[in-house]
């Protein structure tokens, strides 16, 4: 399959492909794996878009460009080949597994947190593992609380980790080159309602560094946070704030782990107010730990509290009414900010 | 055949009230009325009714994301499963769980279940608290052949074997773990030689036919009540649909789907019962006919029960959390 040179608008699950297709064609040490990326095993007849792959997709066509030898489907054996990914990768391949949905973490942690992570650290510095762990986060699918969780939080708490999460296709594009390139293991968060999103990708190579932060809308008025679909949402709050006078600083986070906490400080020093919007749960989080991270480093700049709007200290409910009540949205991000600028000083 | 003529009738009514129930709800969610996803049992009704009429009402199940089946054969309240489907308040679990958590654990159905491989533990658990309180209960757990690939599954044979537990293992090997055929996903064609390894008995019987069924789970539930242990049932059988709703179901081969349009369970059980003349076709009408009605009574109440309460989006976490 070619793929284009110009920028083109492509959705986000075009940009993984393309990113996974660019580098599978660069390095024959890159292997896939995870459950149905492929699809269809043993069927030969299966063209292209017959096979799933992946349930979402973003894996489509790789096995015939690159054949089941790199390109591997696996059992529900989460443990196993999440494990011989950080193992393959301790070994000299580069492999992307895919965790269908972040809250398997459940079914392979001790391979992040007792392997992959700690193994370069246990073995003073003496291995490598350049493993790239693709996986699902975000509610708004009705699919409950074990299909729902944002876990970046719990991942990023990992010394050894690098945690990614992009918010529009050009970013997923090339903040995945980036994670596939990087020699540490990378957890890259992808959000399940945003694959369809589409945006203007570059051509070709395309790398976003991971670990910096991008300002999406300069503004003077408040800095709004977010990262993978919140950074959506207070983009569009800031719209909604513009037309009230209220004028907006957006920060995507893009990388939760290496936090850019330079970007992040420089916009509160200008803008004085801080308003998170996250969609983990909030005990230990990503939300209270800028917030901390702020009140520590940059407490003089401040003219109000910090604001935060993330889920609650619960599961992800089923019931639409209830799961929309969970997360954020740009509603609720606008009024945080309203709140938080009546309070300024 | 041990079978009274009452309990023909349960395991008849109980297959066809899954039948209709899944035919239900796949309209239902094609009109977009039923939120999320949602995998229907179509084609492997007799393994849920063939295990859960061997067991009594204080026994437990755990079940898969393909759990609607296990909840009716259970004797779960069809209107509140199909209230949780669409997510209400008058749901078996408030609408916070839906399709892929529905339980009842009341009726001791220990919960549908999202994680692959989730259930086994929690059914070693029930078997643990059998024992522990001298309850003599056991616990079938219900999963799918993919699920037989998690180390989960694993370890709970294990752990039920080593600590004797009144655990019934039950492999529904519908050939596919979603798009991933059981050949390719599993070295060994039948899951239930597994049961050599951790010391139980093993079985295959055709999961399709609910008196085989009924008869090894007959069994395997006299062994655990008796303090001898686990046993792994593996019934082979047929997924008719598509893994979830919506899949296009192009991974599945002509073999694959000439064998499956050919199994139907409920006719098979019809052919028999008239047969022998147990029961008339006439008979079996009605009970047709009340399965129906009382499916689409189910409906009705889903689509006319109220939402729940945002202030449920809290509560239920703890029981105490000040
Ligand atoms: C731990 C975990 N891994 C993967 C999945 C995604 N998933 C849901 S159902 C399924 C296939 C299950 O196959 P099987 O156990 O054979 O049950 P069946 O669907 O055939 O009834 C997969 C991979 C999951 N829900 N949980
Ligand atoms: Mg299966």
């Amino acid at each position: 399959m070619a793929v284009a040179t110009a920028a083109r608008t492509i959705t986000i699950a075009e940009a993984l492909n393309e990113s996974i297709r660019l580098e599978m064609r660069a390095d024959p040490k890159i292997v896939i794996m995870g459950e149905d990326i492929a699809g269809g095993a043993q069927v030969e007849h299966l063209e292209d878009d017959e096979a799933w792959g992946g349930v979402m997709g973003v894996t489509k066509g790789l096995v015939h460009e690159f054949g089941r030898e790199r390109v591997l489907d696996t059992p529900i054996s989460e443990a196993a080949f999440i494990g011989a990914a950080v193992g393959a990768a301790a070994t000299g391949l580069r492999p992307i597994a895919e965790l269908m949905f972040c809250g398997f973490l459940g079914s392979c942690l001790d391979s992040l947190l007792n392997q992959g992570s700690k193994l370069r650290y246990m073995f003073g510095g003496k291995a490598t593992v350049p493993v790239t762990i693709r996986t699902m986060i975000g509610g708004g699918f009705r699919a409950a609380a074990q299909h729902a969780q944002t876990l970046y939080p719990m991942f990023a708490n990992i010394p050894g980790l690098k945690v990614v999460a992009p918010s529009n296709a050009a970013d997923a594009k090339g903040l995945l080159t980036a994670s596939i390139r990087d020699d540490d293991p990378v957890i890259f968060c992808e959000h399940i309602t945003m694959y369809t999103m589409k945006g203007e990708v570059p051509g070709g190579e395309h790398i976003v560094p991971i670990g910096k932060a991008a300002v999406a809308r300069p503004g003077s008025d408040v800095t709004l946070l977010g990262v993978s679909l919140t950074a959506v949402h207070a983009l569009n709050a800031a719209e909604t704030l513009a037309k009230e006078g209220i004028d907006a600083e957006v920060i995507d986070l893009r990388t939760v782990s290496p936090l850019d906490e330079e970007t992040i400080l420089a916009s509160v020093q200008k803008t004085g107010r801080l308003v998170i919007v996250d969609e983990a749960n909030p005990l230990c989080g990503l939300a209270s730990h800028i917030a901390g991270m702020v009140a520590s480093r940059g407490f003089n700049w401040l003219r109000a509290p910090v604001g935060m709007v993330t889920a609650p200290h619960s599961p992800v409910p089923f019931s639409p009414v209830l799961e929309d009540a969970y997360l954020p949205n740009p509603q609720k991000v606008v009024a945080a900010v309203k709140e938080v600028c009546a309070q300024a000083s | 055949m041990n079978l009274s003529q009452d309990q023909l009738r349960s395991m008849y009514r109980t297959m066809v009230s899954i039948r209709n129930f899944e035919e239900t709800v796949k309209q239902a969610f094609a009109k977009g009325h039923i939120p999320g996803f949602v995998h229907l049992y179509v084609g492997e009704e007799a393994i849920a009714t063939g295990v859960c009429s061997a067991l009594r009402p204080s026994d437990t199940i755990t079940s898969t994301h393909r759990g609607h089946g296990h909840c009716i054969a259970k004797g779960c309240d069809m209107n509140s499963m199909m209230a949780e489907i669409y997510g209400k308040a008058t749901g078996l679990c408030k609408g916070k769980g839906g399709s892929m958590h529905i339980a009842d654990v009341g009726k001791g159905m220990l919960g549908a279940n999202g994680i692959v491989g989730g259930g086994p533990p929690l059914a070693c658990g029930a078997g643990l608290t059998s024992v522990v309180t001298g309850s003599g209960d056991v616990c079938a757990c219900f999963f799918g052949d993919g699920a037989c690939e998690q180390g989960t599954f694993h370890e709970s044979a294990n752990l039920a074997a080593i600590w004797n537990l009144p655990v019934i293992f039950v492999a529904e090997n519908n050939g596919y773990a979603q798009s991933t055929p059981a050949s390719y996903h599993c070295a060994i064609e039948n899951i239930a030689e597994r049961a050599a390894s951790y010391g139980i008995p093993g079985a295959v019987v055709d999961g399709s036919d609910v008196f085989a069924v009924h008869e090894a789970a007959v069994e395997a539930v006299k062994r655990a009540r008796a303090g001898q242990g686990p046993s792994l049932l593996e019934c082979k059988t047929y997924r008719h649909h598509g893994h979830f709703e919506g899949d296009q179901q192009t991974y599945k081969d002509d073999l694959y789907k000439s064998v499956s349009q050919g199994k139907d369970s409920i006719r098979d059980f019809r052919a028999l019962v008239t047969q022998h003349g147990w029961f008339t076709s006439e008979e079996l009408d009605a009970i047709d006919r009340e399965a129906r009605q009382a499916v689409e009574e189910a409906l009705a109440y889903a689509e006319s029960s109220p939402l729940p309460e945002v202030e449920e989006v809290t509560s239920d976490v703890y029981v105490s959390y000040p």
